[in-house]
């Protein structure tokens, strides 16, 4: 019988499944992803987790609580970082530790470090050690790796083109997108992968503006290499690998003509968040009118409240779209 | 050019004494005050964390004392402080203040020599033995402070009279301002030193031990953490905290650029239960409570500013530590929105509870 691995359906989940699910397939094990986000998961996270952690450690504790009885092993990968000279967060980089201390009647977690700071060929150590959890095949771990990135890479890029990748598209929405000319309002909605793509999280944001007949933009849309050129021309390199997509992206959009207003979902205490969006705001505000609203998020956001201010929002970039004309 | 840099703790003495040395104007700031945090809060954005809010409050109000550059060391995360010297400049520079920026990073990429080269643009070109014999001179200081600071951690809680060390070291925190040159300072430390050894003790009572830990600036910080360790002390309780300036110099900058072994104990303690460095003090927090229970301290509080990330893993964690070494733990979080109130009754029954215990500890033998 193959072995289970349970991979939450969190934080990293939202950018790196395409990767971790080749690579265990390849290695012969069973995938068990927990559910979509419900009440219930995100109570249990509440419950087991520190209070001051941010909404997104909350739900991964309870999306961990959510499978940990049905599975052989957890995968908790280290991940402090997954691009040369940047970092994730220093909750990523503690994720082993704190499921382990929160949550009881784990099974064995598979916690290998995932660091790429000082050099790319980690990543392939990495997926050894992982590796040997399953086979002593050497040859074996490696097809599986570049197969895993491989795919990773092919979601990736699509992804850049427009394609949303099923296995984070959210609810009805359409599976490619691109800033529209005929569409009427091009909405940028930059945040961490884990609040964007997370309909409970987001609160069906993206089903809310699509009924408005706005046109999302993300920051995975957005072409790598100009998000690169963009956030070079910072003084000082961001050495948050979340931080240098927004920035850059938020100053790629800006340029095209046919961007109409920013929306920046951020969480509650978020450590990153809270200087990356002020450096978004800031160059919005310096070069531009474009409208931006800041969305927070956290256990106790009420949705209707995030109706009225989505609303309100839309309105008045609608208003400015009319008189520009 | 007229220098000025944010306050953390004491480590204005170390600075002042560099700047003296090199003979460069500066301004120290106002000791951290409700106006500083006022101004900071009005200036930065909602969810920084609170060292962010003060440090921009000090450099306001040195530059409305005329200060027109600000010295300030960078680094490369995942802690928010290695990003702090960017924020501050794109806040300074919205908000109107027409000041500029010399960040000292832990060089990456670039020689010692071209490290240096950065060091010497605040000095108009004096050699290069001279600007290590300031640095030198520099971490002198800084230790000497540190020793200073623990001695008076051990005198609060023996004094026969309350307020006696208290008095003695509000003088010397006054006074140091007005001193120049690294060897007057020096001078000044070691008469206070003794003056602090002469405070009339009581003999043969055994302190109760409290270790303190968490992030860097809330710890060393007085103003912050609302004189934690003072307090702490005049409730009769002997205090420790190994996070810091003298330690952050040596072990996070010097060795850093001349690659030298760094001591890491802490590391080794905290591998059960943090096993790698995530990020600001967090591995210091969980390797320094286990050594200080494994010293037989009586209880530890940690304390760290709202929001941040790398003290969060940690106190996540502590609550296995508390379990496994049977050490109580208590946790402060501070942001400007703390009452003073609340935060002494949290920490006088923290301190009954250490007292309790010990007691209770004590009938069983």
């Amino acid at each position: 019988m193959p072995a289970k691995v349970g991979i939450p359906r969190s934080l990293s989940y939202y950018q790196l499944f395409p990767l971790w699910k080749t690579f265990f397939e390849e290695m012969g094990a069973e995938l068990v992803v927990s559910g979509p986000t419900t009440k219930k998961i995100l109570d249990d996270g509440v419950k087991c987790c520190v209070d001051e952690a941010c909404l997104p450690v909350k739900l991964f504790h309870g999306h961990v609580a959510d499978i940990k009885d049905r599975v052989d092993y957890l995968f908790i990968p280290r991940l402090t970082s997954i691009s040369k000279g940047e970092y994730i967060c220093p909750k990523f980089g503690g994720l082993p530790d704190m499921v382990r201390t929160s949550l009881h009647g784990l099974p064995e977690i598979i916690s290998t470090e995932i660091n790429l700071r000082k050099n790319k060929r980690n990543s392939l150590k990495a997926a050894m050690e992982i590796g040997h959890y399953f086979t002593d095949k050497d040859s074996q771990i490696k097809s599986a790796y570049k197969k895993a990135v491989g795919c990773y890479n092919l979601v990736k890029d699509n992804f850049e083109k427009g394609y949303i990748p099923d296995f984070i598209r959210p609810g009805k929405t359409a599976e490619t997108k691109s800033l529209e000319k005929d569409r009427n309002l091009n909405i940028a909605l930059v945040g961490h992968t884990y609040n964007i793509y997370d309909s409970f999280v987001n609160m069906n944001i993206w089903r809310k503006l699509e009924n408005k007949n706005a046109n999302i933009i993300t920051i995975e849309m957005v072409d790598e290499k100009a998000i690169n050129r963009n956030a070079r021309q910072l003084p000082k390199k961001i050495f948050w690998n979340y931080g240098r997509k927004a920035v850059g992206s938020a100053m790629h959009l800006l340029n095209e003509k046919n961007l109409d207003g920013v929306i920046y979902v951020m969480s509650f205490g978020c450590g990153i968040d809270s200087f990356v969006c002020d450096l978004v705001e800031r160059r919005i505000r310096r070069t531009t009118d474009l409208p931006f609203i800041v969305i927070t998020l956290d256990e106790h956001s009420g949705e209707a409240g995030l109706d009225t201010r989505l609303e309100a929002f839309i309105d008045m970039v609608r208003w400015r779209c009319t008189d520009k004309k | 050019m007229k220098l000025t840099f944010p306050h953390l703790g004491n480590a204005y003495i170390a600075v002042k004494a560099l700047l003296d040395e090199l003979g460069v104007d500066y301004i120290i700031p106002p000791f951290n005050n409700k106006k500083a945090l006022e101004i900071g809060i009005k200036n930065s954005p909602e969810f920084a964390c609170l060292p962010l809010k003060i440090n921009i409050g000090n450099i306001i109000q040195a530059y409305r004392e005329g200060a027109d550059t600000v010295l300030i060391t960078g680094g490369c995360g995942p802690c928010r402080f290695g990003y702090y010297c960017e924020m501050e400049r794109e806040i300074l520079q919205d908000a109107g203040y027409d000041i500029g920026f010399i960040t000292i990073d832990a060089p990456r990429g670039i020689s010692l020599k071209e490290y240096f080269s950065q060091l010497l643009k605040i000095t108009n070109g004096i050699n290069i033995y001279k600007i290590a014999k300031a640095v030198k001179n520099t971490t002198e200081i800084a230790i000497l402070v540190d020793q200073l600071e623990k001695l008076t951690f051990k005198m609060r809680s023996i004094e026969a009279c309350r307020g006696d060390t208290d008095s003695v070291y509000r003088d010397f925190q006054q006074e140091i301002r007005l001193i120049n040159g690294a060897q007057s300072i020096k001078k000044y430390i070691s008469q206070t030193s003794q003056k602090l050894t002469n405070i009339r003790c009581n003999t043969g009572i055994k302190p109760l031990k409290v270790g303190i830990v968490g992030e860097i600036y809330t710890t060393i910080d007085s103003y912050t953490s609302f004189n934690l360790d003072a307090r702490l002390g005049n409730m009769g309780v002997e205090v420790d905290r190994s996070v810091t300036v003298s330690n952050w110099v040596v072990e996070h900058m010097l060795k850093k650029v001349f690659h030298l072994p760094r001591d890491l104990k802490y590391a080794e303690a905290a591998k059960p239960y943090l096993g790698a460095m995530i990020g600001g003090h967090a591995q210091e927090t969980i390797g320094n409570s286990i050594m200080y229970s494994q010293k037989g301290y009586d209880g530890i509080v940690q304390i760290y500013p709202l929001t941040c990330m790398p003290e969060i893993v940690a106190q996540s964690i502590l609550p296995a530590v508390e379990n496994d070494y049977g050490i109580p733990v208590l946790t402060l979080i501070i942001d400007e929105m703390t009452g003073e109130a609340g935060y002494l009754t949290r920490l006088e029954a923290f301190v009954d509870l250490l007292n309790k215990r010990r007691e209770m500890a004590a009938s069983d033998r």
